[in-house]
C-alpha cells in the first residue's frame, strides 16, 4: 500500500524517535540522520532495518551512505514505494 | 605462596528476590519461585513449570546502544553485578584504573538465535535481524556486555560448563587470584528463562510434570521426585585477593578455601558417583581443612532420579552417615543451570551470615540413598562457618567450592 508522503514522514519519524529515544521534534528534514540519532556503524543497521519495516521499501546497501538527511530519506522512500 | 581469595561483594537477580535481603527472607521462609506458565503448554511443552522472573527494564540505567546487545540473561547479570560491585565498594573510577577481570558462567543464548532465524526465513533479508542479534546470540554475550558496560580491563571470558558453569567461573577466578594473575575478578553465572532455551530439554522428559502443584514440583532427594523445574536469573560475586581487600578497606565477607573439579568421562546426561566424589575430595584437600569443619553442604541435587541418587551416594562416600546438614536450594528455585553454581554460593552465604539453613522444601520421604543424609525439610537455626557447594553438569563436568565465613 502506497502511503502519502506526509503520512510516511510521520510514521517514520515516530518510529525513529521511539527506537532511538529522542523527541520527535528533534527530527527535521534538513537534520543529519547520523548526528540526530547518534548512530554508529552498528546502530545505522538498526535505523535501516526499522525504516524498511515501517515503509516497506528496501534501501540498497550502496544507497545508504548517500542518504544524509531526513529529507533525503523521505524522498528516497517515496521514490521507491511501489 | 598462594594469595588468599576473599569475597567482598554479592548481587543476585533471582526468582527468590532481586536484593540480598529479599532472597534471605525467601530462603528463610521456604518460599517457592515456581509457577505454571500456560504459554508453554500452547508451545507443546510436556511440562509448563518454570521459575517466575521478570526481565528488568534498564532504560534508566543504560543507554539504548548498551541495551541493544543484551539478551535477557545479560540484563539479569548487569543487575547482579551492579549490586555486587556496590557492596564491594567498587566505583567506576576504580574499574577505570585497575585490571579487574570477568569470568561468568553462561552456556546458551537461544532466544536471539530463534528470533534472527525467524526473521531470515520470513523476510529473506539479514539486515532486518538488527545490529543486536549477533552479540545477543553468542555464548559469550554476558561477558562481552558486562566487560563493555563496566569498562573492565582484566581477563574477560565466558565459562561454559553446563550446569556447573557458575561454580567453575568462581573456582577459576579464585585460581587466577591465588596465583597472582589477577587482583580482582567479577565472577558469576547467568541463565535465560525464555521457553525457547529449554524446549528441547523438556523434550527429553527431564522436567517434573507435577503441574497441578507448581510449588511442590521441585523436590530434590524426595522419594517421589519426578524431574527438575527450569529456572534462571543471574548471580555475581566479587573475588579479590585478601591483601587488596584489606588495602581498600573493603567488607570481607568470606574466603574461598577450595575448588575441586573432575570429569566423569562417562554418559552425556547420567551422572555417576566416582566423578562427583573425586570433585568433593579434591576441594576438601585443597581447602586444607578437617571435613568436620564443614557445617553445611549445598547439594547440586536437581530433583531428578539418577542425579540426586548418585550425588547422595557421593556425599555419603565423603561425609559418612548423617554427619552434616545437606539441602538443595533448587527445591525453592528450580534448576538455575548456568547460574546455579554462583547463585547457590550466594544462597549459602546468606544462610551462613544469618545463622540458618534453609529447609529442603518438599522433602517428605527419603529414598534409599538420601536416607543416609541429614536433610532438614524445614528451616533450622544453625550457625556454621564453612560450607561446601556442589555443581554438576551434562557431559559429566563437576565442580565443588568450599567457602569460609570471615
Amino acid at each position: 500500500m502506497i502511503m502519502e508522503k506526509q503520512e510516511l514522514i510521520e510514521k517514520i519519524n515516530a518510529a525513529l524517535a521511539e527506537e532511538f529515544e529522542i523527541d520527535v521534534e528533534d527530527i527535521t528534514p534538513e537534520g543529519d540522520i547520523k548526528a540526530t540519532l547518534e548512530l554508529d556503524s552498528l546502530s545505522l543497521v538498526d535505523m535501516v532495518a526499522l525504516v524498511e519495516s515501517e515503509s516497506g521499501v528496501k534501501i540498497k546497501g550502496s544507497d545508504v551512505a548517500q542518504i544524509k538527511t531526513f529529507g533525503a530519506l523521505y524522498d528516497y522512500l517515496t521514490e521507491h514505494q511501489n | 605462596m598462594l594469595n588468599r581469595v576473599v569475597i567482598t561483594g554479592m548481587g543476585i537477580y533471582s526468582c527468590l528476590g532481586k536484593t540480598l535481603d529479599e532472597v534471605r527472607d525467601s530462603l528463610y521462609t521456604g518460599k517457592s519461585g515456581i509457577i505454571f506458565d500456560p504459554a508453554r503448554k500452547e508451545m507443546g511443552f510436556r511440562s509448563a513449570l518454570t521459575a517466575k522472573l521478570e526481565i528488568p527494564d534498564l532504560k534508566k540505567q543504560l543507554s539504548r546502544s548498551q541495551r541493544v546487545y543484551m539478551p535477557e540473561q545479560a540484563k539479569y547479570a548487569y543487575c547482579a553485578t551492579a549490586d555486587a560491585l556496590k557492596q564491594a565498594g567498587i566505583d567506576q573510577d576504580y574499574l577505570n584504573t585497575h585490571d579487574v577481570g570477568l569470568l561468568y558462567g553462561n552456556d546458551s543464548s537461544a532466544d536471539p538465535v530463534v528470533k534472527a532465524v525467524d526473521t531470515m526465513r520470513e523476510k529473506k533479508d539479514t539486515t532486518l535481524c538488527g545490529s543486536g542479534a549477533i552479540f545477543q546470540s553468542m555464548n559469550s554475550t554476558v561477558t562481552m556486555n558486562l566487560g563493555c558496560i563496566f569498562k573492565l580491563k582484566g581477563i574477560n571470558l565466558t565459562v561454559s560448563g553446563a550446569c556447573a558453569s557458575g561454580s567453575h567461573a568462581i573456582g577459576l577466578g579464585a585460581l587466577l587470584i591465588q596465583n597472582g594473575l589477577q587482583e580482582m575478578v567479577v565472577c558469576g553465572g547467568a541463565q535465560e528463562v525464555n521457553p525457547f532455551s529449554i524446549g528441547s530439554f523438556d523434550g527429553i522428559s527431564a522436567f517434573s510434570v507435577r503441574e497441578s502443584e507448581p510449588e511442590k514440583a521441585s523436590r530434590p532427594f524426595d522419594r517421589d521426585r519426578d524431574g527438575l523445574v527450569p529456572g534462571g536469573g543471574a548471580a555475581t560475586v566479587i573475588l579479590e585477593s585478601y591483601e587488596s581487600a584489606v588495602r581498600r578497606g573493603a567488607p570481607i565477607l568470606a574466603e574461598v578455601l577450595g575448588y575441586g573439579f573432575s570429569s566423569n568421562g562417562d554418559h552425556i546426561s547420567s551422572p555417576n558417583v566416582d566423578g562427583p566424589t573425586k570433585s568433593l575430595q579434591m576441594a576438601i584437600k585443597r581447602a586444607g581443612i578437617d571435613i568436620r569443619e564443614i557445617g553445611y553442604v549445598n547439594a547440586h541435587a536437581t530433583s531428578t532420579h539418577v542425579g540426586d541418587t548418585n550425588e547422595a551416594k557421593a556425599i555419603f562416600n565423603v561425609f559418612g552417615e548423617k554427619s552434616v546438614e545437606v539441602t538443595s536450594t533448587k527445591s525453592q528455585t528450580g534448576h538455575e543451570m548456568w547460574m546455579a553454581g554462583a547463585s547457590e554460593v550466594i544462597y549459602s552465604m546468606l544462610m551462613m551470615k544469618n545463622g540458618f539453613i534453609a529447609g529442603n522444601i518438599n522433602f517428605e520421604n527419603p529414598d534409599e540413598a538420601s536416607g543416609h543424609l541429614l536433610i532438614p525439610a524445614q528451616t533450622i537455626e544453625k550457625r556454621f562457618d564453612t560450607f561446601l557447594s556442589n555443581s554438576f553438569g551434562f557431559g559429566g563436568t563437576n565442580s565443588t567450592l568450599i567457602i569460609r565465613n570471615m
